[in-house]
């Protein structure tokens, strides 16, 4: 009897204790949820708050006169310095004249000589132009640079500041909708640099890669799925698929280096080059998927095609493939999107050289989204940090649209047998 | 009488069909082949140059060669013992933070949260393994590194930009969803009726869990665990970015070290002749990387699979 009571008096004893643990244990499991979401939302918003400055830029508006005598010398950029003079009169000193040049992008001769290109009758004229910034400038307009710090610390002088200050006050400088970053290749200024190059070759890549491996990749799995025998042939296949997977990526780029570059002799850093070493990365992902959609369509359907006389190969693919074809594209899409991520490989086959002409066909030298990513986050400006960012937000972009159709995709065609 | 011939063209038609889809299923092993000729052919050549024994235990790894040919030393030291400690150390840190937050969230996600929770917080956790690796790169590069670096000096630490820790931590929140997946799915496939048992023995949800559920699922996780591990040694974006080229022997996470996967990328994108000994060397890094991470994910669908046949 007493012994019953000591007993449930010690399981009592003990129950606060434990369930202490049991809300602690469970505590952590929160916490640690919690933290793995948190250092996603951290990053995202890390990123978006750098980049998000980048789709604007700092532009200056000038009178510029097309001199007829520098236009005879190409020297578009010499108009740009004879409008600045004009603006401010009262810089006469030499190395006065030289910081205020640098207000304004190297590049904005281009901008002259496009619009004098476009319509020759300006030849002789004054024309009111819009015009880049150059990097420093677009910093100070963007609050990166911290006025109340001493002179010498600071990028931009205090006689720039003035200048700006004025431009300001004269309605002349405004930050405008970047469109440069959309329709420019790559630039070693950061404010004449765009990504539609890197876009470019990350499409050209990936149209080689979808190409190349969405149709193998679904013969092999129609293969491996419908027809193989279970056999150690077909055992090593598997086991190959799966180790393929889980192969570092980098090591793809050797196999590219060594091969398609050193072996075939096929040209560096071209997309090409990128999209074959991006599909042979792919194609386990788009094997195994294709293999599970094959798997999905159930049995009765090749009976059926089987029973009123077609031929096995005539039931797959009249019959089982349009039925799995979603689930394959789904896998394919999938399977594109982690393609369009990858860096390390297309660094290895050389796409990482400075391009400025967007590629216009899959043998130009290109580089491709996540390369120029990495290239620009080496560049020390602080313009180029703003910028990397803002291509990372694009990429993020195209992923999630990816992803999201393929959910879509999924939902679509989505069958219970 | 239409049949018969129409046959005989289908049949040698289907045959040379299937055959282009047996050639297709080969290319996966082509892919392997491949991969295994380039990189042991070019470290055959690395190795006739450099003994082995050179590369696998020499401490030091300067592979600049020299501009002049008959210059003393012009060929460079490949030790590349610091490498494989650098990437270790940053796998290390990695598995640090990532193994107990991994672990945890799949157990709060397997057992404890609401169906509804489970559907929203998964896919997020896995979005974290479909980030570019370059973008955690520049997390850590450029987010993390200069943080760090504040916060040491404010405690007074000097904590390199460069460090092991920033490439280390980041590579962490990367690999989260490749333990916490993973265990997830092998925690759910503890049969019901080992919770039941001891349950209805009185033990609370977290006993069942730390006495029960855990020791039964442990090979998965243990398969998770390796898999996760086999990313980290190959990953490659986040300590180019993030990790340092010096190539310093040391175990302290604040210091710079660099990794096998830095290196290849070093000795191959800048300009060099495709036979020296420096771009050899990389084939070298590249088959060791290979070999280690193809071992760890054998052991681990090896362990993985074991585990499966007991409850099926």
């Amino acid at each position: 009897m007493s012994d019953r009571k000591t007993n449930s008096e010690l399981i009592e004893a003990g129950l606060a204790r434990r369930y202490r643990a049991e809300r602690r244990f469970k505590m952590y499991g929160i916490a640690a949820t919690t933290v793995a979401m948190s250092f996603l939302v951290i990053m995202l918003v890390a990123i978006f708050v750098r980049g998000v400055g980048a789709f604007h830029q700092t532009q200056i508006s000038q009178v510029v006169f097309i001199d007829p005598e520098l236009a005879k010398e190409n020297d578009w950029q010499g108009m740009v310095k004879a409008s600045l003079r004009e603006t401010f009169p009262d810089v006469q000193e030499r190395k006065d004249k030289k910081l205020l040049y640098g207000l304004v992008s190297n590049g904005a001769g281009y901008d002259v000589q496009n619009r004098v290109r476009e319509d020759a009758s300006l030849v002789g004229q004054n024309i009111q132009l819009w015009l880049p910034a150059s990097d420093d400038v677009d910093m100070v307009m963007k609050g990166s640079v911290d006025r109340s710090q001493p002179e010498s610390e600071r990028r931009v002088s205090d006689l720039e500041l003035a200048w700006l200050d004025k431009l300001a006050a004269d309605g002349a400088i405004e930050l405008q909708f970047n469109t440069r970053f959309f329709t420019a290749g790559d630039s070693r200024e950061p404010e004449l640099a765009g990504i539609l190059g890197a876009v470019k070759g990350s499409f050209l890549t990936l149209m080689v890669c979808l190409l190349l491996s969405f149709p193998l990749g679904v013969m092999a799995a129609i293969y491996l799925e419908e027809f193989a025998p279970k056999n150690k042939w077909t055992d090593i296949i598997e086991v190959n698929i799966n180790n393929l997977a889980a192969v570092p990526s980098i090591v793809f780029g050797l196999l590219g280096l060594a091969m398609f570059l050193g072996f075939f002799g096929l040209p560096r850093s071209a997309s090409l080059v990128g999209g074959m070493v991006l599909a042979l990365m792919t194609l386990p992902t788009i094997i195994i998927a294709s293999r599970l959609a094959l798997r999905a369509v159930p049995p009765s359907i090749r009976e059926a095609a089987l029973a009123v006389g077609a031929s096995r190969l005539q039931t797959v693919l009249d019959h089982v493939l349009p039925l799995a074809l979603p689930g394959m594209l789904t896998g394919a899409i999938i399977g594109m999107a982690r393609a369009l991520g990858e860096t390390a490989p297309l660094l290895m086959i050389g796409m990482v050289a400075f391009i400025v002409d967007v590629p216009a066909g899959i043998m130009d030298p290109a580089t491709a989204l996540p390369v120029q990513i990495y290239l620009w986050a080496d560049s020390p400006e602080r313009a180029f940090t703003e910028r990397t960012a803002a291509a990372i937000i694009v990429l993020l972009v195209f992923l999630v649209v990816m992803n999201v159709a393929a959910v879509i995709l999924r939902k679509k065609f989505e069958q219970r047998w | 009488m239409y049949v018969t011939p129409h046959r005989r063209a289908k049949i040698i038609l289907e045959k040379a069909i299937i055959g282009i889809l047996v050639a297709s299923s080969m290319v996966a092993i082509f892919t392997t082949v491949g991969i295994v000729a380039s990189v042991l052919f070019e470290s055959l050549r690395f190795f006739a140059e450099v003994p082995l024994t050179d590369f696998v235990f020499g401490l030091e790894w300067s592979p600049q060669t020299a501009l002049r040919s008959d210059q003393v030393g012009s060929s460079g030291s490949f030790g590349a013992v610091p490498l494989f400690v650098g990437t270790l150390l940053i796998s290390a840190i990695a598995l640090i933070v990532a193994v107990p937050i991994g672990l945890f969230a799949a157990i709060y996600l397997a057992e404890y949260a609401h169906v509804q929770v489970r559907n929203w917080v998964k896919p997020l956790l896995e979005m974290l393994a479909g980030i570019p690796t370059v973008v955690y790169g520049f997390f850590a590069a450029l987010v993390v590194a200069p943080w760090l670096r504040g916060t040491g000096a404010g405690l007074g630490v000097d904590i390199s930009s460069e460090s092991a820790l920033a490439a280390g931590l980041v590579m962490g929140i990367m690999i989260i969803p490749f333990i916490s997946s993973l265990s997830d799915d092998v925690i759910t496939a503890v049969p019901q009726a080992m919770r039941e048992g001891s349950l209805g023995l009185g033990a609370t949800k977290s006993e069942t869990i730390r006495k029960v559920l855990l020791p039964a699922a442990l090979p998965g996780i243990m398969g998770s665990i390796l898999l996760a591990a086999s990313r980290a040694i190959g990953e490659t974006m986040i300590v180019v970015m993030a990790a340092g080229m010096s190539a310093n022997l040391t175990l302290n996470p604040l210091e710079t070290v660099t990794a096998v996967t830095v290196q290849i990328v070093a000795l191959l994108t800048g300009d060099q002749e495709f036979d020296s000994a420096k771009t050899l060397a990389a084939f070298a890094l590249g088959l060791a990387l290979f070999v280690t991470t193809l071992v760890l994910n054998i052991i681990a669908h090896h362990i993985v699979r074991k585990y499966r046949e007991q409850y099926e």
